[in-house]
C-alpha cells in the first residue's frame, strides 16, 4: 500500500543512516588506498605520493606478511575448530533434560561478556603465569614441572583464551539450531534402532550444517581482527603477529603509513572474500 | 515430551552439564574470589578457595588510587551515548526499510551490513589523521560517534527485524478507525516496537562496553574506558593480582548481567536473521 508519499518520506527517513555509513566507509578508505600508494614515513618527513605498487610488492613479498598471513591462519582455525566441535557438544548436552537448564546456560553463556582485556589479562596473570598461576600449581600438585605457556606456546595460549571468549557465541547459536529440530522424527530413528553415531551424523549434523556456516563466517570476520588480547600478552612477539597487528604495527609503530596502507588494503581485501559468503546466506534469508 | 526420561539419566545429565557449566565459568569464578583476598593470599601456594580473611579493601584501593571512576564514567558515557545516537538515526531507517519495503531495501540492507566487516586496520591511520586534524584524540565525542557508526549496521538490522514482525494490518485497522498520525505513533505502534528497541540498546550497550580495538588506540587517559585502563594493568608493578580481579570485577559486573538477559537478543543481533 506505498503510496508515492510515503515513498519518499521513506527515502528521507533512510538517508541519514545511508549517508553517515557511506561517509565512514568511503572517506578513511579513499585515504588509505591513496596512502597505499605513497611513500609516507612522518617521522622522517618522506612524503612522495606517488610510487605505484612499490608498498604492496614490499609488503606482500616481506617475510613478516607471509609469517604473519600463517599465523592468522592458525589462530583463526584453532579458535574456529576449539569452537565448533566444542559448541556442537554444548549445545547438545544443554538439550539434554536436566536440572537448572536455565542456571547452566546462563555460566555458560558468561565469557561472551566479559571484556577482551579483562580476559585476557586474567588468563595470562591468574592461569598462564609460570610463578603464581593456576596451571603451575596444577602441573606441580601432579609432580610435572610448571610449564610457561606464554612463551613456550604463545600462540596457543592466545587461542585458548579467545575460544574461551567465542565459545559461548558458538552454543548459543548452535543450541538455537539444535532446538530447532524435530524431536519426533528423531525418535522415530531411534525406535527404528538407528544408533546415536548414525543420528547424529545423519540427521543432527545436516540439520546443523547451515548454523555451522554461519557461525564460521560471522567468526572468522570478528577473528581476523583480533586486537586486544594479542596486546596485553604477547605485543606481537614470539609469532603471535596476525595480519591486524602486523599492519598495526606498521602503521602506528614504526610510523610508515604507505607500506601500513597496502597492508590494510590487503587485509580489506582477504575479510571481504569472506564476507561476501556470508552475505550470500543472509540475502537468500532475507527473500523468505 | 513423548519419550519418558529415567530419572537416573536426568541426574547423569546434570552432573556432567553443570560441572562443564561451572568449567567453563570458572575464570570468572576465581577472579571474583581473588578479588577479595590480600595480595598474598592470592598467590599462595596452594592456592586458597574459600577459606581466607574476605576483605573488600583492594575494590576500595582500586576506586581510590587509580583512575577508575574516570574510567568508568568514560565507559559509561561512550557505550550509552553511541547507542542513544546509533538509535536515533537507526529508527527511522529501519521503519521506513520494515513498513514502505522498496525494491532496493534489501540491498540497502546488506550494503549496510558489509561496512560492518571492513576491517580496523583498513582505516586506522586515515582515522588517527582525522581525529587529530579536528582536535578530538582521546575525546569521548569521537568515541561515541566511531561506536556509533561500527555498530549501526547491528542496530538498524535488528530493529528492522523486530519492526517487521509488527503487522501492518493493525495500523491499517488505526487508520480506518480515525486515528490521526500521532496518535498511529502513540498508542499503537510505539507499545509495539518497545521491546524491540529496548533489546537492541541492552545488546548494543554491550557490544560499545567491550569494544577493544578503536577505544585503546585513540585514547590515553582523558577519553580512556575500561578497557583501556584494565589493559594498563599489563605492565604491572609487584603484587597485583587481588587488585587487578577487582577492577575487572567492576568492569565486567555490569555487563555481565546485562548479557545474561539479552541471550535471545544475542543470537538475532549477531547472526543477522541468517539462524533462527
Amino acid at each position: 500500500m506505498a503510496t508515492e508519499h510515503s515513498r519518499s518520506s521513506a527515502r528521507i527517513m533512510i538517508a541519514p543512516a545511508v549517508f553517515v555509513l557511506l561517509v565512514w566507509m568511503l572517506v578513511p578508505l579513499c585515504m588509505t588506498l591513496y596512502f597505499s600508494f605513497a611513500d609516507y614515513r612522518p617521522m622522517r618527513a618522506t612524503f612522495d605520493a606517488w610510487i605505484g605498487f612499490d608498498n604492496y610488492v614490499s609488503f606482500l613479498t616481506s617475510s613478516s606478511f607471509l609469517s604473519s598471513l600463517g599465523t592468522t591462519l592458525l589462530m583463526v582455525g584453532g579458535i574456529l575448530i576449539i569452537t565448533i566441535t566444542g559448541g556442537i557438544g554444548l549445545a547438545l548436552l544443554l538439550d539434554q533434560p536436566m536440572f537448572g537448564q536455565g542456571i547452566v546456560r546462563i555460566l555458560v553463556i558468561a565469557p561472551f561478556f566479559v571484556m577482551p582485556t579483562v580476559s585476557a589479562l586474567v588468563w595470562k596473570n591468574m592461569f598462564f603465569n609460570v610463578d603464581n598461576g593456576l596451571f603451575s600449581y596444577l602441573f606441580k600438585f601432579f609432580g610435572a614441572q610448571p610449564y610457561d605457556f606464554l612463551s613456550q606456546s604463545p600462540l596457543l595460549s592466545i587461542v585458548v583464551i579467545v575460544a574461551w571468549q567465542w565459545l559461548p557465541f558458538a552454543t548459543l547459536i548452535l543450541l538455537t539450531a539444535v532446538q530447532s529440530l524435530s524431536s519426533e522424527q528423531l525418535e522415530a530413528a531411534e525406535m527404528d534402532g538407528a544408533p546415536p553415531i548414525a543420528r547424529f551424523w545423519y540427521m543432527i549434523l545436516p540439520h546443523l550444517s547451515r548454523a555451522i556456516t554461519v557461525v564460521i563466517l560471522i567468526q572468522t570476520i570478528f577473528l581476523l581482527s583480533i586486537f586486544a588480547e594479542i596486546f596485553v600478552t604477547t605485543n606481537g612477539a614470539f609469532g603471535t603477529r596476525t595480519l591486524t597487528y602486523l599492519v598495526y604495527q606498521r602503521v602506528l609503530e614504526s610510523q610508515n603509513i604507505g607500506l601500513g596502507s597496502a597492508g590494510g588494503i590487503v587485509a580489506v581485501i582477504l575479510a571481504n572474500i569472506v564476507a561476501i559468503f556470508l552475505m550470500r546466506i543472509v540475502g537468500k534469508n532475507l527473500d523468505n | 515430551m513423548a519419550r519418558a526420561i529415567t530419572p537416573r539419566k536426568k541426574i547423569m545429565w546434570t552432573a556432567l552439564s553443570w560441572g562443564i557449566g561451572l568449567l567453563i565459568f570458572f575464570p570468572i569464578l576465581w577472579t571474583f574470589l581473588t578479588s577479595f583476598k590480600s595480595e598474598a593470599t592470592a598467590i599462595s601456594d596452594p592456592p586458597v578457595w574459600f577459606l581466607f580473611d574476605w576483605t573488600t579493601e583492594n575494590y576500595t584501593t582500586v576506586l581510590e588510587r587509580s583512575n577508575y571512576p574516570l574510567a568508568l564514567m568514560n565507559s559509561i558515557v561512550i557505550a550509552v551515548g553511541s547507542t542513544i545516537l546509533g538509535i536515533i538515526i537507526a529508527v527511522p531507517a529501519a521503519w521506513a526499510m520494515a513498513f514502505v519495503p522498496g525494491k532496493r531495501t534489501k540491498d540497502v540492507l546488506l550494503w549496510m551490513l558489509s561496512t560492518k566487516m571492513l576491517p580496523a586496520v583498513g582505516v586506522l591511520y586515515p582515522l588517527v589523521l582525522i581525529a587529530k586534524y579536528f582536535g578530538i584524540m582521546d575525546s569521548r565525542i569521537l568515541l561515541v560517534m566511531i561506536l556509533m557508526l561500527i555498530n549501526l549496521p547491528i542496530i538498524v538490522w535488528m530493529l528492522y527485524t523486530y519492526f517487521r514482525e509488527i503487522p501492518g494490518e493493525i495500523l491499517e485497522a488505526a487508520r480506518m478507525d480515525g486515528a490521526s498520525l500521532k496518535n498511529e505513533i502513540i498508542y499503537v505502534l510505539t507499545p509495539m516496537a518497545v521491546p524491540g528497541i529496548a533489546s537492541t540498546i541492552l545488546l548494543n550497550i554491550i557490544l560499545a562496553w567491550n569494544e577493544a580495538f578503536w577505544t585503546i588506540i585513540l585514547t590515553t587517559v582523558n577519553a580512556a574506558p575500561l578497557t583501556k585502563f584494565i589493559a594498563s594493568f599489563s605492565a604491572p608493578e609487584g603484587l597485583f593480582y587481588a587488585k587487578l580481579s577487582a577492577a575487572s570485577i567492576m568492569a565486567i559486573a555490569p555487563i555481565l548481567i546485562m548479557g545474561w538477559f539479552s541471550q535471545k537478543q544475542l543470537v538475532r543481533g549477531l547472526t543477522f536473521g541468517a539462524v533462527k
